[in-house]
């Protein structure tokens, strides 16, 4: 039953075939990139003179360098944040048998299930109160607070199935606790880290309500925020449109076509825990 | 725990506070009304309009993506030698940023779009129109572009559900005279229960709480026809000034998720431990 044959063949034709279709909004997208604006052939035929000037005119106008330099600064941040907040926070919950950890996880599921848009409004004013509405800081911050539940929860998952014997080695040697998580503990997380660095990142790259509701009409804008603004600038001009797009979807594409393994596993390893 | 107290407890709190008062955002001064904002929702026919558009678009999409990534799934966990290629580029869409594919399908989708230069192309002119621009298929337009995104999405855990499974336990139903579809029904679909779960409660919360792709792809038009609860929350706080009315909605949309998701969890956790 595992011999290579018609039938196989068939399947292969059939699957490049779906693939193809999935891959053609992509061929567009490109085509018509670094198509002129004078040119109005149909955007399915291949552009007869490719030209960059979409590319620096949108880069300028768009202001897409600062945006590009802002989501990654925010992601980073976040994601450190994130990954450190609840390895450290999922450490006790998962090792202590005492009551409060059982009602800890509680409150953090119950994190899960809440939709943001209900805390949005509120914190919204809170932020304006505080100052920090349309500045970096603020996404950062609620990121931070938004993203812990999930992973402390994956972290929690993991680190229960993980055998203790390797921290009481250490700790019966005159380890603290602090040391010996961080270098018995958290080395053998490594899994889960990756699972949640992925998931967070795309997440926080991604999202585009949150920074449309912080950061609207400041200059410190995220790159789809940054998007959402220049189609709003440009909606005719299809041509430049398309070329910020492709601004936007480069280095997250080429992001994860360098690590598509651990991503892929990333996003799958959510299964396992 | 505190910084989690602080931007998602307080202010979950604070806004279900908020849906019994009147206010209006900026005003310090609002009065508590009860359960009038509540009241509103029937008998506003944009919120009535939203709810069921959320519901049908949760429910569609649950549907076709999940069942599009298990035959992905099924077709790349064989032998055929594009199987790596393969999942790594239909995975791809889904890193994209939703707002940037919903632009990029906007226009693919417009009159003078791609779509519609195919269709003339293979002879199918008749069927050339503005796919966005119909109050009944601007949803499903939504639909189709969400599943093109995430059927990879579903198709990786699907894949992940499929190479936890013996091959031995493969061998001996062939053995014992399975074909291909009762191979599947009996030996495989119990087995991938877990990844039947995550995949369709991700689909599900996605689909209930979506608001990119609408924002980008349709603002919610033609009219309101393809306003979500995410997008009307947003449409009524911050163009119309009704905070209260909307958290209100948020409350609602917040008992749709909890409903959803538990009702989900207990009904596949038992077929879990059934399969198992």
């Amino acid at each position: 039953m595992n011999r290579y044959r018609w039938r196989t063949f068939a399947l292969e034709l059939a699957m490049v075939a779906v693939a193809a279709v999935i891959g053609f909004p992509v061929y567009v997208l490109v085509n018509l990139a670094i198509r002129a604006p004078s040119d109005n052939s149909s955007p399915i035929r291949p552009t007869t003179s490719p030209t960059l000037d979409n590319f620096t005119q949108a880069w300028q106008e768009g202001a897409l360098g600062g945006a590009l330099v802002n989501s990654v600064l925010v992601t980073t941040a976040s994601v450190v944040v994130v990954l450190a907040v609840s390895s450290l926070a999922a450490y006790p919950i998962a090792r202590a048998t005492a009551r409060w950890s059982r009602g800890m996880f509680l409150l953090i599921m119950l994190g899960l299930v809440l939709p943001f848009q209900l805390a949005a409004l509120p914190l919204y004013q809170t932020m304006r109160d505080l100052g920090l509405l349309g500045s970096a800081w603020a996404l950062i911050l609620f990121y931070s607070g938004l993203l812990v539940p999930f992973t402390t929860f994956l972290y929690v998952g993991f680190l229960r199935a993980l055998p203790r014997d390797f921290e009481d080695a250490a700790l019966i040697d005159g380890c603290t606790p602090m040391r010996a998580f961080r270098y018995v503990v958290f080395p053998m997380l490594k899994p889960v880290t990756v699972t949640a660095l992925v998931l967070n990142a795309v997440g926080v790259w991604n999202d585009f309500f949150t920074p449309l509701l912080y950061l609207s009409g400041s200059t410190q804008q995220t790159m789809p925020v940054a998007i959402a603004g220049f189609f709003g600038q440009f909606v005719s001009d299809w041509n430049l449109v398309f070329a910020a797009l492709v601004i936007s979807v480069v280095p997250i594409l080429a992001v994860y076509f360098a690590l598509q393994r651990s991503i892929i596993n990333g996003f799958a390893g959510g299964l396992r825990g | 725990m505190l910084l989690f107290a602080f931007v998602v407890l307080v202010p979950s709190v604070r806004g279900v506070y908020y849906a019994f008062t009147d206010w209006d955002g900026l005003d310090p001064s609002f009065s508590f009304v009860g359960l009038a904002n509540f009241a509103e929702i029937p008998r506003d026919p944009d919120a009535v309009q939203a709810i069921g558009n959320t519901l049908l678009i949760a429910v569609a999409i649950t549907l076709i993506q999940n069942g599009l990534g298990l035959l992905l799934a099924l077709g790349v966990n064989t032998i055929i030698k594009s199987r790596n290629v393969l999942r790594v580029f239909l995975f791809a869409p889904a890193v994209i940023t939703p707002i940037v594919t919903a632009y990029l399908w906007r226009n693919l989708l417009g009159p003078d779009g791609a779509v519609n230069s195919l269709l003339g192309a293979v002879g199918l002119a008749s069927w050339q129109q503005d796919w966005l621009g119909d109050p009944h298929l601007a949803l499903w337009c939504v639909v189709a572009v969400i599943v093109w995104q995430f059927a990879g999405y579903s198709m990786v855990i699907f894949l992940a559900g499929l190479q936890s499974v013996p091959k031995e336990i493969y061998e001996a139903a062939a053995l014992d005279g399975g074909g291909p579809v009762r191979r599947f029904w009996s030996v495989t679909r119990p087995l991938l229960a877990p990844a039947f779960t995550i995949n369709l409660m991700l689909s599900i919360i996605g689909g209930i709480k979506l608001f990119d792709q609408v924002y980008a792809l349709t603002g919610g038009g033609p009219g309101h026809a393809t306003d979500t609860i995410s997008t009307l929350i947003y449409k009524d706080a911050f163009t119309l000034g009704e905070f209260g009315y909307s958290i209100a909605l948020a409350v609602v949309l917040t008992i749709i998720v909890a409903v959803a998701s538990t009702g989900q969890y207990l009904v596949l956790s038992r077929n879990e431990r059934a399969a198992s």
